[in-house]
């Protein structure tokens, strides 16, 4: 079956798509966005959050055709031509990434938060917030420093 | 494997009528893991998400009936007031991305005894509204739950919504699990106090082959609270209620837990979920 996504702004259509397959797999393997991970493919990592209308899930788990006609926006989606999203800079000044491999994942996660949290969320917020994002690397605290960093920059620009 | 897109809930109900087989996919946070996994292939999938009916909750004569298609995220900020039993559980559900997109409608369509809305819809005494092309059935919660991951739907049927009293006293939910988020329920208990009818309402979570109520349990508290004067209930009293929670379990040895962990933790949350609620009735 076809597919008709508006993926970051753009109408993007999926052909040959198989009914079980994921959005993941159709961002990652037919429209050629490999920014949302797969890891788990079973909604336990979030490496694979995306936007969809507007809300944060883990495209793994939306099948494809649940798409359709809808707006995806992925971690590639963020950035604004070759100006990172003010959450992805604090990523990248808080040493925030190491492998990178939860990185999509949390960045959409991030910024999902910090658009809906007026100020600085609480750290406990935060930690609520990036429960369903692990990462195997960082130990976190510096994720925790990156979005301090990118929500009180938001907050007194 | 065919995806069918029905876009009104009539058009669902007719596709349902003629593809009996198909599985309805909602939040997709238990079908798809199924597919990826590659535990079973559906001939079908149904696809609720664009009938627009299912999207809404609404309210009247104190009963909330919640569309299949509203997420727990929504069951949260929206009905939290409410309904605090069945918020309090949703707010364990997963993680926030599997919040905004499972249903209640979907953990009673897999009806796994471990599913979190399960003890909070008992203990309100909740209704699901089950309909098909042959017309609409409302099943009384306990009736719902018929076995290991199943439930009383017959085969043409979809769950429009679920029905839920809005709530009359202090509600809890308590569920044990090895960290705060992402996890299944080693067990879970959920308490409702109705003091209008001086009755009180129980579920038991993943520790029966079905979510399942405590009515001895249930009996025993009702005529042992001291609704008028508000006084607290004796510590005798309190053990006994959680003795007569235990007995109405049947949990067994798993990879979460064992049986004996369970039975101990079952008596635990019902205590607690007690004294939450007394305190709250006592205004405290
Ligand atoms: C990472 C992760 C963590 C999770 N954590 C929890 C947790 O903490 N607690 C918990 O209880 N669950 C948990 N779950 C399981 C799942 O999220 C819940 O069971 C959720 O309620 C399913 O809702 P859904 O809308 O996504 O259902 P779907 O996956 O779309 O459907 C689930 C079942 O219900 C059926 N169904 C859906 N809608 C209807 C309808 N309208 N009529 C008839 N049948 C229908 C489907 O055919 C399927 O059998 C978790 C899942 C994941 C992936
Ligand atoms: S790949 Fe989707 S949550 Fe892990
Ligand atoms: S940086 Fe490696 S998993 Fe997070």
């Amino acid at each position: 079956m076809r597919v008709n996504v508006t993926v970051n702004g753009e109408k993007l259509t999926a052909g040959d798509v198989w009914p079980g397959e994921s959005l993941l797999y159709v961002l990652r393997e037919r429209l050629g966005l490999p920014g949302a991970k797969n890891a788990c493919e079973q909604g336990e990592c979030g490496s694979c959050t995306v936007y969809l209308d507007g809300t944060p899930v883990c495209a793994c788990l939306v099948a494809a055709g649940q798409a359709e006609g809808r707006e995806v926006v992925t971690v590639e989606g963020l950035a604004d031509g070759d100006r990172l999203d003010p959450v992805q800079r604090a990523f990248v000044e808080c040493g925030a990434v190491q492998c990178g491999f939860c990185t999509p994942g949390l960045i959409v996660q991030a910024h999902a938060l910090i658009a809906a949290t007026p100020g600085v969320p609480a750290d406990a917020e935060i930690r609520e917030a990036l429960a369903g994002n692990l990462c195997r690397c960082t130990g976190y605290e510096k994720i925790l420093d990156a979005v301090r960093l990118a929500a009180a920059r938001k907050a007194a620009p | 494997m065919d995806f069918l897109r029905p876009v009104t809930w009539a058009d669902a109900l007719a596709a349902k009528a003629e593809h009996p087989a198909a599985t309805p996919i909602q939040g997709g946070t238990d079908v798809m893991v199924e597919i990826n996994l590659d535990k079973g292939r559906p001939s079908a999938l149904l696809d609720l998400n664009p009938v627009a009916e299912l999207q809404d909750w609404d309210e009247s004569d104190g009963w909330f009936r919640i569309g299949a298609g509203v997420s727990y995220t929504r069951v949260i900020t929206e009905l939290g007031a409410w309904l605090p039993g069945l918020a309090q559980a949703s707010r364990t559900v997963g993680s926030p991305q599997i919040r905004n997109r499972g249903t209640v409608a979907g953990n009673l369509g897999a009806a796994s005894p471990a599913g979190d809305s399960h003890p909070p819809l008992l203990a309100s005494g909740a209704m699901v509204e089950a309909e098909s092309v042959r017309g609409t059935r409302l099943i009384p919660i306990g009736e719902f739950y018929t076995g290991v991951k199943r439930n009383a739907l017959a085969p043409d049927e979809l769950i429009r919504a679920v029905r839920v009293p809005r709530a009359d006293g202090p509600q809890y939910f308590s569920k044990i699990g090895t960290r705060n988020a992402m996890v299944i329920a080693v067990c879970s208990f959920g308490l409702a106090l109705h003091p209008g009818r001086r009755e009180v309402g129980t579920g038991i979570g993943s520790a029966a082959p079905t979510p399942r109520r405590a009515p001895e349990a249930e009996r025993f508290l009702a005529g042992e609270l001291d609704w008028e004067g508000r006084t607290a209930p004796s510590p005798e009293a309190v053990r006994r209620f959680g003795e007569l929670v235990v007995q109405a379990a049947s949990p067994i040895d798993d990879v979460r837990g064992t049986r004996d962990y369970r039975l101990h933790a079952l008596a635990v949350m019902a205590r607690r979920t007690l004294g939450w609620a007394w305190a709250e009735y006592k205004g405290e």
